[in-house]
């Protein structure tokens, strides 16, 4: 142990302390704030209460609008799980002509064509079809944008299911149907999963597009009214912003929780886009 | 029957599953459809509404007129456009390119060998801030920031700094590599993971120190993946629509990186072709990094 590594290990303590903090501090507040009888926008040790959460609860639009995500989520989350689990899967097991080219035209759709690039047709184009404040049309526009990413996931997925499964399946005369059902669903289903993580994920924190597309504030899902609490009246309402930002995000640590015990943060062309 | 089953056989080994082409395209076209509607018309279209007098109110609403270049021009002529051009490469830069990309490597390297509890609290936390909703996060770093009692405020015993407002881009750099860093750090993780054990080893053995470890042995083996990740995180922050939450682009322009400036162009204000053409310069960018991005996953596969 010489002089010199006693001052390394320091220092790298030191180094590591530092990261922790400056990752820490910021969450912090989401901890301690929503149970504070005087919330304020430090983090300091709190007033132990639970007032602010049926303040929360009492407020005209907050429940309304973690109802409208898990709604445009869960309609988007389906979509998106759903269709590109069938497009995958044909794309996997058949060769549809001009398949490379999709394959290679969806890769490239999916990073270049985003939200922010294209909202001004968006918006548009939902103007135009009256499907402004519709939360179905805009689960449909969040479903549209995750698909290609979503079915080069999968497709990933069902290539690593072996073809001899499907083979031996049908020698024993199992329909199409019992095929995909009792044998290329099971062993894809960790794909499935975390086609299902991931496009939750995404949805439930989009901001963007349900912020141009739902304009009553009925409509509005929690990433948007988070933003109208802020505003109200020039002045924060810490009472209810607190709670309802930490009820805003249960559901993503949740499925985080769930993710990592399940099956560790390894990459699948990377989780969240 | 031979050849019947011959020829089920032969089928068989282009389609195993007996989908059948008519259904495999039956299939693959509900997803398409929505694809088609929502990304690859919206795409052609900003084409064309980037060439006329579109607006969002008023008689250029109801008959927009093709203008050709013309707002191209103004752009062009555009103090803020340039202004958030510039921003917008010093977002990138600032935030994706080195930041993200040192710290997120960085902990990659420093916690390969620290005890799993402080590797998997570490971990988790930066994990955690990725995960979080954008909106939350920037609420989060609303009140890190904030003059009226933010922590950083109490921290540094300073409640007359307002950070937003008089370092509104240091600030968005400072916010997007703390929410984006974990990609990084996933990323280099598994990449150090193939640098052979043994030629850390053999670097150790002659003396070499940390940096010349790290310079001579790791990045040669992981050159590949610093592209792919730097090319990946550059193109997500180019697109971000996060800073509009902590600062709105302000004060006065200030932090108005170009999805802020295409936003308050076509909703604020209402001009959705000049909005429109500024949009499909972003596109524009993000096709070239995109197009070398794809390059590079080809030759490696």
């Amino acid at each position: 142990m010489t002089p010199a590594w006693v001052v390394r290990r320091i220092g790298f303590y030191v180094l590591v302390a530092v990261v922790l903090a400056f990752f820490a501090v910021p969450m912090l507040w989401l901890a301690t704030a929503p149970f504070d009888a005087r919330p304020g926008l430090g983090v300091h040790w709190p007033d132990w209460t639970f007032a602010n959460v049926s303040t929360t609860f009492r407020h005209p639009y907050a429940v309304t609008s973690l109802v409208n995500s898990i709604l445009l989520c869960v309609v988007a989350t389906v979509v998106t799980t759903v269709f590109a689990a069938l497009a995958a899967y044909s794309l996997s097991r058949v060769r549809i002509p001009g398949r490379d080219a999709l394959l290679y035209a969806l890769l490239l759709l999916s990073s270049v064509v985003t939200g922010t690039a294209a909202m001004v047709p968006i918006f548009v184009l939902m103007l135009q079809l009256g499907l402004i404040d519709s939360r179905f049309g805009t689960a449909l526009v969040i479903a549209g944008g995750m698909l290609p990413a979503a079915i080069f996931i999968l497709k990933d997925f069902m290539d690593s299911v072996p073809k001899s499964y499907e083979e031996s399946a049908r020698v024993f005369g199992a329909s199409p149907r019992q095929v995909l059902g009792h044998v290329v669903l099971p062993v894809a289903r960790p794909g499935v999963a975390t086609i299902l993580v991931w496009s939750f994920v995404n949805a439930w924190g989009n901001f963007l597009l349900p912020f141009l597309l739902l304009r009553d504030v009925g409509k509005q899902p929690a990433a948007v009214l988070l933003r109208t609490l802020q505003d109200e009246g020039g002045s924060a309402n810490l009472a209810v912003i607190p709670v309802f930002s930490l009820l805003y995000s249960i559901p993503v640590v949740v499925l985080y929780l769930f993710v990592s015990k399940r099956y560790g943060f390894r990459f699948h062309g990377g989780i969240k886009s | 029957m031979p050849p019947a089953d011959l020829r089920v056989r032969e089928r068989a080994t282009r389609d195993v599953a007996g989908l059948g082409m008519a259904r495999a395209i039956g299939f693959v076209a509900p997803a398409l459809l929505l694809i088609g509607v929502f990304l690859v018309f919206p795409a052609l279209w900003t084409l064309y509404i980037g060439i006329t007098d579109y607006q969002l109110t008023g008689p250029a609403a109801a008959a927009p007129s093709v203008v050709g270049l013309d707002n191209f021009a103004a752009a062009l002529d555009d103090a803020l456009f340039t202004n958030s051009l510039w921003l917008t490469a010093l977002f990138v830069l600032g935030s994706a390119v080195v930041g993200q990309n040192v710290l997120g490597f960085t902990l990659a390297w420093l916690l390969r060998r620290v005890r799993p509890w402080l590797r998997r609290a570490t971990e988790g936390l930066v994990l955690l801030a990725w995960i979080l909703p954008g909106p939350v996060v920037a609420y989060l770093w609303f009140a890190v920031l904030s003059r009226d009692g933010g922590t950083l405020g109490l921290l540094l015993d300073d409640p007359t700094t307002a950070w937003l407002v008089e370092y509104p881009m240091v600030s968005l750099v400072v916010f997007n590599v703390w929410r984006g860093t974990a990609f990084s750090m996933l990323l280099y993780t598994s990449a150090l993971a193939a640098v052979p054990p043994s030629q850390l080893e053999t670097a150790r053995l002659v003396g070499a120190s940390g940096w010349q470890v790290v310079r001579d042995v790791v990045f040669p083996h992981i050159r590949g993946h610093v592209l792919t990740n730097t090319l990946l995180i550059s193109l997500w922050t180019a697109n971000d629509f996060t800073p509009f939450l902590l600062t709105a682009g302000g004060p006065n322009h200030e932090s108005e990186v170009l999805p802020v400036l295409i936003y308050r162009q076509a909703l604020e204000g209402g001009r959705l072709g000049y909005a429109s053409a500024m949009s499909l310069l972003l596109l524009v960018g993000n096709l070239l990094i995109a197009l070398v991005y794809l390059r590079l996953l080809r030759r490696r596969s």
